[in-house]
């Protein structure tokens, strides 16, 4: 199990390490330059600030500068935020984004699991046709349309929630931000859940243990339950790009000062160098986050591990 | 005798899939969509950007014929969700063509080719699936200049990957199927087995996935824009307008509600869409 969570992890840095040299050979190769403002700087500033952040040199230089930069941790400056480097950004805004993203996930969870086995045991009846069709809008509706909605309602309307902002320790903060971006997450959930749930339930060994005289609540909790949540395990990863993604619409939305927030200013300001450490933090939160996904499938599935004959 | 197959396919297909009221529902719901996104506009005595500086803001009203209401700026609602809903369309369709072109070539080329060829391609296609497209696109936004035009190819250029698996996986296993050794054994060198032999056959999961694609685009469109990296004003596209309509909800609610309803409906239409021509090109598969 060890071997095999090490191997895989070796084999994420040629994948980290391809996606950082195409994010800097795009951005690099790309027309125009950080400096082009709409008054043009005299060209002896100009060299003078390419000089000192390094332009002036080959790619293949800048290139192997900008790695040995990030193997120590050090992701350059921000072109915009001039008073901040990229590092400092990253660290004041992954703590904010991972609270977000693992509630949100979390969230995914807790509440899509045990929807989808309610629908799959209330089958083609009124519970499992309004829990579907809920389903099927919260898939459908972008967060883009949901957030602001959300905000409306429950920030405005009725008062219950902060509409924007971020106190570390306050947990009413990230109520509404964290359930809007889980929402299409617990949809899907639910889903998967009820499809595998009502296979699970119709399967040999659960008649098996109702005809042992298994309690009802243990039969479905603990013997159907299990057994049918492979597909939701695999299906974790997928939702994991998708509460990424989502988090960019949320976080500026919600205000709050997380990666998502950086990534967007930095892309409307194109301040390279940001644009860049963001999407490489972003690629290594999604390939750890696959790699621990695959690790609880081999887990939960031993006919997956490696080394297992059968 | 090839061409009599097809068409008994392809009818068969449309029979199921008109059979199918979700489907059926939603293509004429698209086809209404598309005409009056087509037509719609020139019916408004108001163009896109036209201010009408005594209603501004102004909620629905049909003595003015301002008929979906107006933003800020005193601009027509409708005319403007129209024209948004035009560029969201249009850009989908070449996005989703160019994804279309790319997934299909690189696709029916590695499944063709096998052995070594295959491994490298497929393994560079898993590499940049590590990244949720959208990382990609942004970094392609901020690498050239803003444009429609442009805007598309990106998000194309970015969307071809499970297409090209897709791909892949049906050439894989049709490669050694008899037609294809007869086209060999007939001279055929391997670009024309591969774009006049194989790629025609696998069309079916094609033409699903790239129904499935297209709401996807849009949603990846209007993610952008509302974000500010899309489209810009003053061209219209359903993701600005709720993002105008997002900043305005507390007073004009009916700003967001236009284009949010119009961008959900279109969505929507094209998931049933998706879903019923799946199961009538290929009941057994999915």
């Amino acid at each position: 199990m060890v071997g095999y969570a090490l191997k895989r992890l070796l084999g994420a840095i040629p994948t980290l390490a391809v996606i950082v040299v195409v994010t800097f050979l795009l951005v690099r190769l790309a027309p125009g330059g950080p400096f082009d403002e709409e008054q043009p700087l005299p060209p002896e500033i100009r060299a003078n600030l390419e000089a000192a952040y390094g332009l002036d040199q080959p790619l293949t230089v800048q290139l192997a500068r900008y790695v040995r930069g990030l193997l120590r941790g050090d992701f350059g400056p921000s072109f915009k935020f001039k008073d901040f480097s990229v590092t400092e950004l990253i660290a004041t805004g992954l703590p904010v984004s991972l609270t977000l993203g693992s509630v949100a996930m979390l969230l995914a969870v807790l509440l899509g699991v045990p929807l989808g086995v309610v629908s799959a045991l209330r089958h083609n009846r009124p519970t499992d046709h309004l829990v579907m069709g809920l389903a099927v809008l919260g898939i459908a509706v972008p967060v883009f349309v949901v957030a602001p909605l959300a905000a409306l309602v429950f920030g405005i309307y009725l008062d219950w929630l902060p509409v924007a902002g971020w106190t570390p320790g306050e947990w009413r903060d990230i109520v509404l931000p964290a359930t809007t971006l889980g929402l299409p997450v617990i949809a899907y959930v639910a889903r998967l859940t009820r499809g595998s749930m009502l296979e699970s339930l119709r399967s040999p060994f659960v008649r098996a243990a109702c005809a042992r005289g298994v309690p009802r609540t243990r039969r479905i909790w603990l013997h159907a339950l299990p057994a049918a949540l492979a597909p939701v395990v695999s299906y974790l990863g997928p939702a994991a790009a998708a509460v990424l993604t989502g988090s960019l619409v949320v976080e500026t939305i919600f205000g709050l000062p997380g990666l998502g927030r950086y990534l967007v200013q930095g892309a409307l300001n194109r301040d390279y160098t940001l644009v860049m450490g963001m999407v490489i933090v972003y690629a290594a939160m999604m390939i750890l986050l696959n790699l621990l996904v695959d690790i609880a499938y081999a887990w939960l599935d031993p006919r997956v591990r490696p080394g297992t004959r059968h | 005798m090839r061409a009599a197959a097809q068409r008994g396919l392809w009818s068969d297909a449309l029979r199921r899939l008109l059979a199918n009221r979700a489907a059926a529902t939603s293509l004429l719901g698209l086809a209404l969509l598309a005409g009056i996104a087509i037509v719609g506009p020139g019916l408004s005595p108001y163009a896109p950007d036209q201010l009408d500086w005594s209603m501004m803001g102004s909620p629905p009203d049909w003595a003015s014929r301002h008929w979906l209401g107006t933003d800020r700026l005193g601009r027509d609602l409708y005319v403007r969700t129209l024209h948004g809903a035009r560029v969201s369309l249009a850009i989908a369709l070449l996005a989703t063509l160019v994804s279309l072109l790319i997934g299909v070539t690189w696709g029916a080329i590695a499944g063709y080719a096998g052995g070594r060829i295959d491994e490298v391609m497929m393994r560079f296609v898993d590499v940049l699936y590590a990244l949720p497209n959208i990382f990609f696109v942004i970094i392609l936004t901020v690498v050239f200049e803003r444009s429609p035009m442009l805007l598309f190819l990106a998000i194309g250029a970015v969307g071809w990957l499970t297409m090209a698996r897709v791909v892949r996986g049906q050439a894989l296993s049709l490669r050694h199927r008899e037609f294809v050794e007869a086209a060999v054994s007939c001279g055929a060198g391997p670009g024309r087995v591969v774009f006049r032999h194989l790629v025609p056959n696998l069309l079916g999961p094609v033409v699903v996935y790239a129904t499935l694609m297209i709401p996807q685009m849009i949603l990846i469109e209007s993610f952008l824009s509302f974000l500010g990296i899309g489209i810009q004003e003053p061209l219209a596209s359903l993701g600005n307008l709720i993002s105008d309509g997002a900043a305005e909800m507390e007073s004009a609610p009916w700003i967001l509600a236009v284009p949010a309803t119009c961008l959900v409906l279109i969505v929507f239409c094209f998931n049933f869409l998706g879903d019923g021509l799946r199961d009538a090109l290929d009941p057994r598969e999915y």
